[in-house]
């Protein structure tokens, strides 16, 4: 069972148009750089994308927006790039609204094999249209559906050829989540070492979850609000 | 005089206590961060997968992988710790984080928020909030008293689409600190110089003054 390949464009070899794709990544932090790279010069088509956020116009899924390769875009919170507001309100874009909560408690859900979970975000909102609602404990809740996805897009600090993976800072946020949650899983790692190489105790994501895994090139790793303090 | 955001900020932050686990939103939220109490144990969560939130980092210092819920850089502190989006959702949604502060377009006189949409204006989403309201213990709402027309954001029942409802406990606004209560609006503290009057004037749900109304500072 090899799981390494050479590269995001190998890696990618059977994702075509229509597919449903979760990226990893909060912001620009995390993000699967080069498996987007490698998508948009593959230019597939009519694609789902489910990801906390949509990038910026030249960065991120804003890539994929640009050429114009996503049918519908389920999200938490989006619209940093011109591109994007100008799709969804042309009606070029679908777009799902949904809490950031519920988006990871329904990656999570499907990575743990459960059809569905109940939360308590969005209850008495519009996004409770035509959802079950039911009471534990007098407290009110939404029941929600695991995803289903086809491919999941992480990107890890460090991973081995069995695909354990390890995280770095806040770029953890989605992906362990997603790595879980993706029917084929496909990780992209800062740096790739041999197995043995990390110690077990210090994995977060299994390998089991991850069916391809590479390690990528010429991260840009973009600080979207660079904020700084001044010394005392 | 109305105060000013720092000064909403440093209000709030008379209602931290020691050892609280507190979520601070994007905007005038942040800044409370700034007025914790010398001495006092704060942590802070950021909802994107950190405990112990720290400062801003020095020029130069910045590192792309760290992050906070407003796309910031930032740093840890001693006895920081990072963990995944269901992870941190999760301690939200479980009642572990103490107090959560947001600002609001609009709250109801029974606690309802409204914060995230402004229909036919560009939509961003939800991110956190929707979980937050309806989640958190303590939420209190850091916001100006009313909207650049002049309008109360004080309503007896919210216009714009909600966030959660019967969630909101207190406001902080630049005129006033309210208790929301089975009644309504129940005002607690005026802003320095502001009359009752102005508070009275400014805010179109039901409000409750029972007593002489102390200032706040």
């Amino acid at each position: 069972m090899k799981k390494v390949f050479n590269n995001a464009e190998e890696a990618i070899f059977d994702i075509s148009d229509d597919a449903v794709i979760m990226l990893g990544g909060f912001g620009l932090c995390g993000i699967p750089e080069n498996c987007i790279n490698a998508l948009v010069k593959k230019e597939v088509q009519n694609l789902t994308c489910i990801s906390n956020n949509a990038g910026v116009d030249d960065f991120g899924i804003g890539l994929m927006l640009q050429k114009k390769m996503v049918k519908k875009m389920v999200a938490s919170y989006v619209g940093e790039n011109a591109e994007f507001e100008r799709q969804m309100l042309s009606g070029e874009l679908d777009v799902e609204l949904i809490p950031q909560g519920t988006l990871a408690t329904r990656c999570m859900a499907a990575g743990y094999g459960m059809p569905a979970v109940f939360t308590p975000a969005g209850v008495g909102t519009e996004i409770a249209a035509g959802k079950e609602i039911r009471n534990f404990n007098g407290k009110d809740y939404l029941l929600e559906m695991a995803f289903d996805a086809d491919f999941a897009l992480v990107k890890a600090w460090k991973g081995d050829s069995m695909g354990n993976l390890i995280f770095k800072d806040t770029a953890r946020n989605f992906n362990p989540l997603m790595a879980m949650a993706g029917k084929i899983t496909i990780a992209e790692v800062e740096e790739l070492v041999p197995a043995g190489a990390l110690d077990p105790n210090q994995i977060h994501t299994p390998g089991i979850y991850v069916h391809r895994i590479f390690e990528g090139k010429n991260y840009e790793k973009r600080i979207e609000q660079l904020t700084e303090r001044e010394p005392a | 005089m109305a105060l000013d955001k720092y000064q909403i900020a440093q209000r709030i932050a008379k209602e931290l206590k020691n050892g609280y686990y507190v979520n601070l939103g994007i905007g005038i939220p942040t800044l409370v961060a700034n007025y914790i109490p010398e001495g006092m144990e704060v942590v802070l969560q950021s909802e994107n997968g950190l405990l112990g939130m720290g400062p801003f980092p020095f020029k130069g210092e910045a590192d792309a992988d760290l992050i906070n819920a407003g796309k910031q850089t930032i740093t840890t502190l001693p006895g920081s710790s990072f963990f995944d989006s269901a992870m941190s959702f999760g301690m939200i949604r479980s009642g572990k984080v103490d107090l959560t502060v947001l600002g609001a377009m609009e709250v109801s006189e029974n606690g309802d928020i409204a914060n995230w949409k402004i229909p036919g204006k560009m939509v961003k989403g939800m991110g956190g909030a929707m979980d937050l309201v309806a989640s958190a213990k303590n939420i209190i709402v850091a916001m100006m008293h009313t909207n650049p027309k002049g309008e109360s954001k004080l309503l007896p029942k919210c216009s714009l689409p909600l966030t959660g409802i019967n969630c909101v406990k207190k406001v902080v606004t630049d005129l006033a600190v309210l208790e929301i209560t089975p009644n309504g609006f129940k005002l607690l503290e005026r802003a320095p110089g502001v009359s009752v009057e102005e508070i009275i004037s400014k805010t179109a749900g039901k409000l409750i003054i029972e007593t002489d109304i102390p200032e706040m500072f």
